[in-house]
């Protein structure tokens, strides 16, 4: 049966495990998918900006040896027509056997998804929900530290329109003995609905912080995020909010040796260059991370494991 | 006061106080070309006070509508002057063209022919979210 993927909840704890399994797999042994797609299409339809997320979903398939059917900017496709986004999917579903999708619109994948004939993922719909980053960082986790229960995570920046920080949460919470730790300024505080949903009401422990060093020693992850310049009206408060938080080389002397440090990318000036080199940097690594996780999601979605056979 | 009683037709019955007139403009009961009787403020022995609409027509009701302005309620159905169904009315999981998303960031606000679907996400607080773009719903 079809099945899409819109949000990270739409994905059991065991799915997500076993996507992450095979993402490992893929890691270790990555011969044994050369093929796996074999002549199956990516349809990539991005009406929005981006460049990570439409190449990693690219080097996917690429990877799974299938091939890429793209579209990029509303501009360059019949959208820019008046076709609607259900016509477009229901079209696409002709061409290609799965679709990724990015759309300015909040909640376009899913009437995509409910039209496509085919699977499709949800890359970004707005300010919505942004799944396969949150994969990127569960993977990333997982990898660094061992295990996704049993940590203090750190969240700074911008975490009121930051939606990889309110999905990154909502999916944590799934797991055991976290402890949360957000740290923003006054005007960038997580959201309340956000708070009470998937922290409050499962009783998961966190405080809250406008003092980045008052914590820092206390994190096993640092997640940090871009303060984003659309969403304000005014140039001055942007420019006040973007410079709360910047993460050097001599804030970082006051963390744990095995601190991680992620970042959804792009980044403007939320972390130094000069941490780049330090070995406690991860946000290249969720790049990777996330291209082997779009991999395991189109291998699961297509119903296919390695060397092509049906799952 | 008196109202006729009905024989073919419906009667919303143990509406909050304060409410009738809401439902009565959203069920779009002032379009219709027939007898309506909007009662407010009537006693109730176990509310207090409470409104009453009478619309002397068999006429679809929208359950949902009812459901969302004020769970509790109840629909009686009249016919030959006879009560052939009592309905009390929950709040509905799932509202179909009740309430229009104010996010213009939504999907719902440019594709064609989109319904505007909202689903219950917290029954205490009477919380709807668009099913699209997940934004709290209200009228």
């Amino acid at each position: 049966m079809k099945r899409s993927i819109i949000d990270v909840p739409d994905l059991t704890p065991e799915e997500l495990n076993a996507l992450m399994d095979t993402a490992e797999d893929i890691i270790a042994h990555p011969d044994d998918y050369s093929d796996a797609c074999r002549r199956k299409k990516l349809a990539t339809l991005f009406f929005e900006p981006s460049t990570r997320t439409r190449l990693s979903f690219e080097a996917a398939m690429y990877e799974l040896g299938g091939n890429v059917l793209s579209v990029t900017g509303a501009g360059t496709s019949s959208a820019a027509k008046g076709e609607s986004v259900a016509d477009t999917a229901k079209t696409v579903s002709c061409y290609a056997d799965i679709i990724a999708m990015r759309h300015p619109k909040e909640g376009a994948a899913l009437v995509a998804a409910r039209s496509a004939s085919v699977p499709v993922i949800n890359a970004g719909d707005g300010g919505h929900c942004h799944p396969t980053q949150t994969l990127a960082d569960l993977l990333t986790i997982r990898r660094e530290k061992g295990r996704l229960g049993n940590l203090t995570v750190g969240l700074c920046g911008d975490l009121k329109f930051g939606r990889t920080v309110h999905s990154l949460i909502n999916a944590m919470s799934r797991y055991e003995g976290l402890n949360f730790v957000l740290i923003s300024p006054e005007e960038l505080k997580l959201p309340s609905y956000v708070k009470n949903d998937a922290l409050k009401k499962k009783g998961i422990p966190y405080r809250q912080t406008t003092d980045l060093m008052e914590v820092i020693g206390d994190l096993d992850i640092l997640y940090m995020t871009r303060v984003q310049r659309e969403r304000f009206f005014n140039e001055e408060d942007y420019l006040r909010l973007r410079d709360s938080y910047i993460l050097t080389p001599e804030k970082l002397k006051k963390a744990r040796a095995d601190l991680s440090v992620m970042h959804p990318l792009p980044r403007v000036n939320e972390i130094s260059v000069a941490v780049d080199d330090d070995p406690r940097a991860c946000y290249f690594k969720q790049v990777l991370n996330g291209k082997y996780m779009r991999m395991a999601l189109i291998l699961m979605l297509l119903e296919l494991k390695k060397g092509g056979e049906r799952a | 006061m008196n109202v006729d009683s009905i024989r073919d037709g419906v009667v919303i019955d143990h509406i909050t106080a304060g409410c009738g007139m809401k439902l009565y403009r959203l069920l779009g009961l002032d379009a219709l070309d027939v007898p309506v009787a909007m009662i407010t403020n009537a006693v109730s022995a176990k509310r207090g006070r409470k409104d009453i609409i009478k619309v002397d027509a068999d006429i679809p009701v929208d359950f949902d509508v009812i459901g969302y302005v004020d769970p509790g309620a109840t629909v009686n159905i009249i016919r030959n002057g006879e009560l052939v169904e009592k309905k009390r009315i929950e709040m509905p999981e799932t509202l179909v063209n009740v309430l229009r998303c104010k996010n213009p960031r939504c999907i719902s606000s440019c594709e064609q022919e989109l319904e505007q679907v909202f689903k219950l996400t917290d029954r205490e607080k009477k919380e709807y979210r668009c099913a699209w773009c997940e934004v709290k719903g209200d009228m």
